[in-house]
């Protein structure tokens, strides 16, 4: 982010380049009823976004579509469309590199295209932003909501949050630039969130002023030499120590591994002050707590209002950040918990993965209820795995209907 | 609350990043001392201390500060001459003070020249050869110094300061951040206030700097 000297001055579209903070947290909002993918637009609009770089696949094509509208308004200053998802993201490094704030979205197989990509973009400590609107990536293909590709993501040394509204969505893309333009983090962020739940319902999102955009990003306060021409990328490329076989080579590549990591772990302070903690809880002194994330997390309200009627009262926590991942904050939403349910969109249930991972008696955690494939996850299937944890009888839902 | 503290070494065959140990990064108008966040006012006089302390008390000006790239950087880099004139004059005749840059960030092969320069690779080279016990990075881009800082943490005995520009670094034993002209000269005062009130380590390490 660009130092204080052009605060308070106007971009070449007329919007005011304004302090981030007093944006954020003191301008005036207005209400809106947009989709997702409506909301990536608008939040982009007020980025002061460099480069834009788009690929075709659903859910995420109609946000990129926007972005060109964008473009075509002069929000954005260059906007292409890549060969392939793999040629985005090689794309998306070079302006990266070359000191523009980048921005990218992708999906599903797309991301898992683009794969190799990741790790070096943390590695090269380039802070793109690129929105995850995540569906299944196996065979037989599906377009439909399923968050297995964020598994994926968790150990490439980006940041990653996983939105659950359409809010999140929009503050949380432009706070990601700040967090991730840090010094002392500047690693790239993947927002994920769930794939036409979010992108293609509409919601009431609170927009910031379309006259105001964050401050321009500043290549020079980069942790590596920015890429102009008295610095080319020759000049780093050239004999890479990876290409060579002996201890100091090797050390020298665990030791830059570990500063990706490092600067994860650096990220917490910056991500705690931005989107107020990493995770939010609600009535986390209940016998049983809701634990996940995206929209799971929504299904698992309906479920804790549909048993606040019955009398059995449920807490929840919202994870908001993956990476960093909050496993003290867990640790402590969860210390009185005699059953933690842990709903999710994939089948193999990496979120209570995590979660068993950094709690006391993981015994605890009961990972289900799971779907995929694009399935919903009525919140009546959370209900029963409740009361079957619980020891209450329930009717089977797989019984509906028949 | 971390029980990890950024210490001398030689730490360990590949030492842990102190920020994955729970380190944290001072706030603006802070420091770190091994980790711990002080005033800042309090590392200015344990650098200093450091500083007067060790028998090759040694600064390494990074390419942020070597190459006149912009005015800032070019006055940076008269205030580190100023820093290194001050501590000539203010060690005894048994200490060395040195200036050895690191020009830019490339592994070398075969190997770099010791005597002139320091490489973010094996930036322990430098400190062997030299029997450096005490440094100071100052304009070596964040990333670079956290590599060479956690390297140096990992097989030498040397005591690490890094004076950075931005957030400041944990991996580093002792830390300034928001580097300035002013907070350099003000190091600078701080060495000449305790002039001959320091007495010179005597601490020999058989795998450190200080063979």
């Amino acid at each position: 982010m660009a130092t204080n000297s052009v605060i308070g001055t106007k971009n070449k579209k007329g919007q005011v380049i304004t302090d981030a903070r007093q944006m954020m947290f003191e301008a005036p909002r207005t209400p809106s009823f947009y989709t997702g993918s409506e909301v990536i637009k608008e939040a982009i609009r007020r980025a002061n976004v460099d480069v834009m770089i788009a690929y075709p696949i659903t859910p995420q094509s109609e946000a990129a579509a926007l972005i060109g509208e964008l473009f075509a308004e002069g929000y954005v200053k260059e906007y292409f469309r890549g060969e392939s998802e793999f040629a985005v993201m090689s794309e998306c490094a070079g302006a990266a590199f070359g000191g523009a704030r980048v921005f990218t979205t992708t999906a599903g197989p797309g991301t898992m295209r683009a794969m190799e990509n990741f790790p070096m973009w943390s590695g090269a400590r380039l802070p793109i932003q690129m929105i995850v609107t995540c569906r299944g990536i196996n065979s037989p293909l599906s377009i439909q909501p399923d968050t297995l590709e964020i598994a994926y993501l968790l150990n490439t040394g980006m940041l990653v949050w996983h939105a659950e509204t359409a809010q999140d969505f929009y503050d949380w893309i432009l706070k990601g630039y700040i967090v991730s333009e840090e010094p002392d983090v500047h690693l790239p962020l993947a927002l994920c969130c769930d794939g036409f739940f979010v992108t293609h319902t509409k919601d009431m999102v609170n927009l910031t002023p379309a006259d105001m955009c964050l401050p321009p990003y500043d290549p020079y306060r980069s942790p590596v030499p920015c890429m102009d021409m008295e610095c080319p990328p020759v000049r780093m490329m050239r004999d890479p120590f990876v290409m060579k076989s002996n201890y100091i080579s090797y050390a020298t590549h665990a030791s830059w591994q570990q500063e990706v990591w490092a600067a994860v772990e650096r990220s917490r302070k910056h991500t705690i002050a931005w989107i107020d903690g990493l995770i939010e809880t609600e009535n986390t002194d209940a016998d049983v707590l809701i634990v996940s994330s995206g929209t799971a997390v929504s299904q698992g309200r309906e479920a804790i209002r549909l048993l606040a009627d019955e009398g059995i009262r449920v807490g929840l926590v919202k994870i908001k950040s993956l990476r960093p991942w909050p496993w003290q904050e867990i640790r402590e939403a969860t210390k009185n918990a005699k059953h933690i349910i842990v709903p999710e969109f994939n089948v193999v249930g990496w979120m209570a993965r995590e979660i068993k991972a950094s709690i006391p008696d993981s015994d605890r955690v009961v990972s289900g209820p799971r779907v995929g494939g694009g399935m919903t996850m009525p919140p009546e299937i959370i209900v029963s795995e409740i009361k079957n944890a619980l020891g209450i009888r329930n009717a089977a839902m797989a019984g509906r209907g028949s | 609350m971390t029980q990890y503290k950024v210490l001398p070494g030689p730490e360990h065959f590949l030492p842990p990043a102190a920020a994955s140990m729970g380190i944290r990064l001072p706030n603006p108008g802070e420091g770190h001392i091994n980790g711990v966040i002080v005033p800042e006012e309090q590392a200015y006089e344990e650098a200093a201390r450091q500083f007067l302390m060790a028998k090759v008390p040694t600064i390494f000006p990074g390419p942020l500060v070597l190459w006149a790239w912009n005015e800032k950087a070019a006055k940076k880099a008269t205030a580190i001459r100023h820093l290194y004139e001050t501590l000539k004059e203010c060690v005894t005749p048994q200490q060395r003070a040195m200036l050895i840059p690191m020009p830019d960030y490339r592994p070398k092969y075969p190997k770099i020249n010791p005597e002139v320069e320091i490489n973010p690779n094996h930036p322990n080279l430098t400190i062997w050869h030299n029997k450096i016990d005490c440094c100071m990075f100052v304009g070596v881009h964040c990333h670079q110094a956290n590599l060479s800082l956690k390297i140096i943490r990992g097989g030498t005995s040397c005591y690490t300061i890094a004076m950075c520009a931005q957030a400041g670094h944990e991996d580093a034993m002792l830390s300034f951040r928001d580097a300035s002209v002013e907070k350099i000269m003000k190091l600078a005062e701080w060495v000449r206030k305790l002039k001959g009130t320091v007495k010179v380590s005597q601490v020999v390490s058989k795998s450190g700097a200080s063979n």
